[in-house]
């Protein structure tokens, strides 16, 4: 049997499966526009590596 | 909820196949019906809150907030399908009807609870995301499993739950709760019971056969009737008192007033006539009055935002 045949389960439950998969997609592109809101406010963030990280230098101060 | 093939066959002959389940009806499992007053009242909540939220944070808190009132509505579904299955208006949901399993229900209700918590709890904060968890135990358990069955206040207390959303939506901007928040939960908590009340009033419903203790039931029509103009009463100082917090002002109230002075004179209207004068116009004042609650209730959030636009506007 080719791997490729559809069995009639396949054609009862595609609206189902379109569902699921249209929902999976709407939640993949909710966190990603939380993430983008969330970095664009940005005000607890400090900065990338090869920047001076106040928390980090303060620390090292200290010592 | 099905099988491979969907059937179930016997060896003497194959019998009609199982009602498989749709995408929609799992849509149904969340009471879409009831997440749209969530949603409206949630954003309201969100929008009047006087610390601006990022829209796209504030569009998912309102999704993730309906999403967990849906997710009661699953549960709920779960627990209450031998009453469902008792009763016409609801003997079609999916559940009853054999389209989706209990335990379907059960684990669509669980998981969605969970992902809406914690999700909220991520986009805005965890007081919001505690209040939801609240409202979603409060609706499944408190309600659903615990009260609906036992007491004819089942209605009075079941009616917190739907009146969070606005206070989750106010936390979800402000991460905590203040009066304003407080307020807007009582408006839908002593709306709630005139705006039902009024409803079972000329609905000819079947809880009495699912053995659940309504008022008109329990306590009779005439008391229904006196139970509807005191929470009428009751209702009103709620209204006018929201009015002259911050985020009231003069178009709150000169609504708040008007739908007040209307609701009252129907509740009124409602507790002066008897079962023989109802039956003569089919429940006409009755039916009027059921309508004007839902009126009273969409206008009351409705004043509530045109107010933050006029601050907004006012302020840019």
């Amino acid at each position: 049997m080719p791997l490729t045949e559809t069995h009639e389960l396949h054609r009862r439950r595609f609206g189902r499966n379109v569902g699921v998969a249209l929902s999976l997609v709407a939640f993949c592109v909710i966190v990603f526009g939380l993430t983008v809101a969330k970095i664009r406010q940005g005000s607890e963030m400090e900065a990338f590596d090869h920047s001076v990280r106040p928390s980090v230098t303060v620390g090292e101060e200290g010592q | 909820m099905s099988d491979l093939t969907g059937h179930t066959q016997t060896a003497a002959a194959p019998l009609a196949p199982e009602p498989e389940a749709r995408f929609g009806d799992y849509v149904l499992l969340l009471k879409p019906r009831v997440m749209s007053l969530v949603v409206f009242t949630a954003l309201v909540g969100l929008l009047v809150a006087p610390v601006p939220v990022d829209p796209f944070i504030g569009f998912t808190s309102i999704l993730f907030i309906a999403l967990g009132g849906g997710a009661s509505g699953a549960l709920n579904m779960w627990y209450d399908a031998d009453i469902d299955a008792v009763m016409r208006r609801t003997r079609g949901r999916p559940v009853p009807a054999g389209r989706v399993a209990p335990e379907e229900a059960l684990g669509v209700g669980l998981g969605l609870s969970a992902l809406s918590v914690v999700m909220l709890g991520l986009a805005a904060n965890w007081v919001a995301a505690g209040l939801l968890a609240f409202t979603i135990f409060f609706y499944a358990v408190v309600y659903t499993m615990w009260l609906k069955r036992r007491t004819p206040q089942n209605i009075v207390i079941g009616g917190a739950a739907g009146a969070f959303p606005p206070m989750i939506g106010w936390a979800a901007a402000t991460g905590s709760v203040s009066l304003e928040a407080v307020l807007m939960f009582a408006l839908i908590f002593m709306w709630t019971p005139p705006h039902f009340w009024a409803l079972a009033l000329f609905m000819k419903s079947d809880y009495h056969e699912a053995k659940v203790p309504m008022l008109t039931v329990t306590h009779g029509r005439r008391e229904t009737r006196r139970q509807v103009l005191i929470y009428t009463l009751l209702l009103v100082p709620v209204s006018i008192g929201l009015g002259l917090t911050p985020i009231g002002g003069p178009v709150y109230l000169a609504a708040a007033i008007v739908l007040n002075l209307l609701f009252l004179s129907g509740a009124w209207a409602i507790w002066r006539r008897d079962e023989d004068a109802a039956g003569r116009d089919d429940y006409a004042v009755e039916r009027r009055v059921f309508r004007l609650s839902l009126v009273y209730l969409f206008l009351h959030f409705a004043a509530l935002l045109a107010e933050a636009a006029l601050r907004l506007g006012g302020g840019a």
